[in-house]
């Protein structure tokens, strides 16, 4: 906290606070305010006489009755959820034993390894879906929601290995030697008293984890082509944008509709989450 | 009933070789203390008895049965750590009753052992709390509770007091000595304190650079050091030393330094008579030394100067300048000696001890 005059409060705190509050908000509300303006308002041109950009006075909810009843949004949105929440449980799963051995398990060459799975994640996904179009072409999984359960691990698991190895380090290893002498073989050491412990750990990572397979867009774009297969980040703005004609009521309708499952996982777990990052195991 | 044994015990990381050769009996009912400077190896050595580093070379048996590739479950030991490592998810009765419920008890009587080891330890209304919620003197009961209710074989303590204050750690330290008695069980304790060493062990094991240095109760140590750092080790405040050069003059040994000059007791003539002519390391405990009366024999008198007088309320601590020495002497409270003050310190010519001064062996 800043200590001292008000003003000094006002001018360290308060204020770039709030502008900082604006500018991550002011996207959202766009986004809001866009959806539920009626179309004549939203192809009003700049320097009409009634041109109100940051308000509506007769709101409508015209597109997002059109975008759930026109397009395949309803099916996008199953695909979707279907394919990050697959992905996100494969990827929790693989990561939480990776992260354990290597965090916690003696063998030779766990460092490179651990070092490895980084690298891994730093290859940029730009690079590495064309490789993987042919993997999936050989394995006829093309426009299958299996195309991208099966790639979106390629970069979570080295993510959630990452965030939980980095977890398990901050849990003393005197939790489980003692585990171990009072009774309980490794995997229950595991199961009872190391994971139960780490749930702050394994919560952010399947948020970060869940929002990343949620959002991610080439893999969809590349693998994906029917539209009924599509998930929402391609299906929005592949069917919503035709030609040089943005529908962008039914667009920002999407989006705001698109975002509210990651928004409201992020607002489930906050307080887990933020043990999560800050790494805190009181004894 | 047990007694551990360790038999040419060594442990090696990589480079360094961290216990070397340890062999100790550790009788039914004991309690012993390994004590010793940071990275002498005393906790490396307690992990390899409760399993929880492998064993390089050398044996540990417990009753007699070689336990090195035993699991550290099927050793049937508790052991107690620094940090408590409490489980923190857990209510404070499910911390006790863990290692009961892996063993497969049945439910009342896993109730009626975490309810006596609480009533024993006084946490008995804390059974529900989180570990989050107690003192670190009571987070310190329960990992002792959590330890005696399994009714183990040998209590392994590694370090369990450093983490409380002052005061809780001569109480705790009492407690312990009080379950021990009650509960008669084999403990081997690991601490860098040598007061509490001196005060919890039956038996205090010195440690350095992984050797062990001595192996005596607690008396032997302090009044029959083996070797100059055992002597310095234990004992507060530390024991005095000088270099000095033995001379036979007038039929008798003198120990000639820097600003000292004393008579060798008659009584150490025969073993220290072989370093005539040789340096010696002279060791002198604070509370050998008193201001000198007039009666006292000016052979066993040594010059200093007084530097700073500590007032303990129960002694005074002089530090003095003998030579270019800085000794410390325990003097009677009423002594009135001021700084800067020149006098005579008079010293208990029975209790001398000499080290050879290259092996630092005792004389």
């Amino acid at each position: 906290m800043i200590e001292g005059a008000r003003w000094r409060r006002w001018v360290f705190f308060h204020i770039p606070l709030l502008l900082f509050i604006v500018f991550l908000l002011f996207p959202f509300y766009w986004m809001i305010v866009t959806t539920v303006r009626p179309d004549n308002e939203l192809y009003r041109p700049w320097n009409a006489a009634n041109y109100t950009p940051f308000w509506t006075l007769r709101p409508t909810l015209e597109h997002i009755r059109d975008l759930l009843t026109e397009t395949l949004f309803s099916t996008w949105m199953m695909n979707t959820m279907l394919i990050a929440t697959v992905s996100t449980v494969i990827s929790l799963i693989c990561g939480l034993f990776a992260g354990y051995a290597l965090s916690r398990l003696k063998f030779p060459f766990a460092g490179s390894i651990g070092t490895g799975i980084f690298i891994t994640y730093l290859v940029p996904q730009t690079l590495l879906f064309i490789p993987l179009a042919d993997i999936i072409r050989n394995f006829h999984l093309g426009d299958t929601p299996w195309a991208l359960i099966l790639t979106y691990p390629t970069f979570l698991i080295p993510f959630c290995t990452w965030l939980m190895m980095g977890y398990f380090k901050s849990i003393p290893k005197e939790l489980e030697e003692c585990a171990r002498i009072d009774g309980a073989p490794r995997w229950k050491a595991m199961a009872y008293i190391i994971f139960p412990i780490a749930v702050p750990g394994i919560l952010s990572a399947g948020i970060f984890a869940f929002t990343l397979s949620w959002n991610e867009f080439i893999y969809a774009l590349v693998f994906l082509s029917s539209p009924e297969q599509k998930t929402v980040p391609v299906g929005v703005t592949s069917e919503l944008v035709r030609g040089d004609v943005f529908y962008w009521g039914e667009l920002m309708a999407g989006a705001l509709l698109g975002s509210v499952p990651v928004a409201f996982v992020y607002s489930f777990f906050v307080e887990h989450y933020v043990s999560g990052i800050t790494g805190s195991v009181k004894g | 009933m047990a007694q551990v044994t360790m038999r040419s015990l060594n442990k090696m990381y990589d480079e360094v070789h961290a216990v070397k050769d340890v062999n100790l009996d550790i009788r039914d009912k004991e309690f012993v203390v390994l004590v010793g400077p940071s990275g002498c190896g005393k906790t490396t050595t307690l992990r390899m008895v409760a399993g929880l580093e492998s064993i390089t070379s050398g044996r540990v048996l417990i009753n007699d049965k070689v336990v090195n590739e035993l699991a550290p479950m099927d050793r049937d030991i508790a052991m107690v750590f620094q940090n408590y490592a409490l489980y923190p998810h857990m209510s404070v009765y499910d911390n006790m009753a863990f290692g009961l419920k892996m063993r497969k008890f049945d439910k009342p009587e896993i109730q009626k052992r975490v309810r006596e080891a609480a009533d024993v330890l006084g946490i008995g209304e804390y059974l529900k709390r989180k570990p989050r919620q107690l003192s670190g003197g009571q987070r310190q009961r329960v990992a002792l509770g959590r330890a005696i209710v399994r009714h183990p074989q040998v209590f392994l303590f590694d370090e369990p007091l450093s983490n409380l204050d002052a005061k809780l750690r001569v109480q705790m330290r009492v407690e312990l000595k009080k379950l021990h008695q009650r509960l008669g069980t084999t403990a081997i304790y690991v601490t860098h304190d040598q007061v509490e060493a001196m005060t919890l062990g039956d038996r205090v094991v010195v440690m350095r650079d992984g050797w062990v240095q001595q192996v005596g109760d607690p008396m032997t140590l302090y009044n029959e050091p083996a070797n100059r750092f055992v002597a310095g080790f234990i004992g507060s405040p530390a024991m005095n030393f000088a270099d000095v050069r033995i001379a036979g003059e007038n039929g008798g040994l003198w120990a000639e330094g820097e600003g000292i000059r004393l008579k060798v007791p008659a009584h150490l003539d025969n073993r220290v008579g072989a370093y005539a002519g040789k340096p010696v390391t002279i060791g002198i405990r604070p509370e050998d030394m008193r201001v000198a009366r007039d009666s006292d024999p000016p052979e066993l008198n040594i010059p200093a100067v007084v530097e700073v007088v500590e007032r303990l309320g129960s002694e005074i601590l002089l530090d003095v300048a003998v030579g270019s020495v800085t000794m410390v002497a325990s003097v009677e409270p009423i002594s009135r000696a001021k700084v800067h003050e020149q006098l005579q310190l008079a010293i208990n010519p029975e209790r001398l001890h000499f080290f050879d001064a290259e092996t630092e062996a005792a004389i």
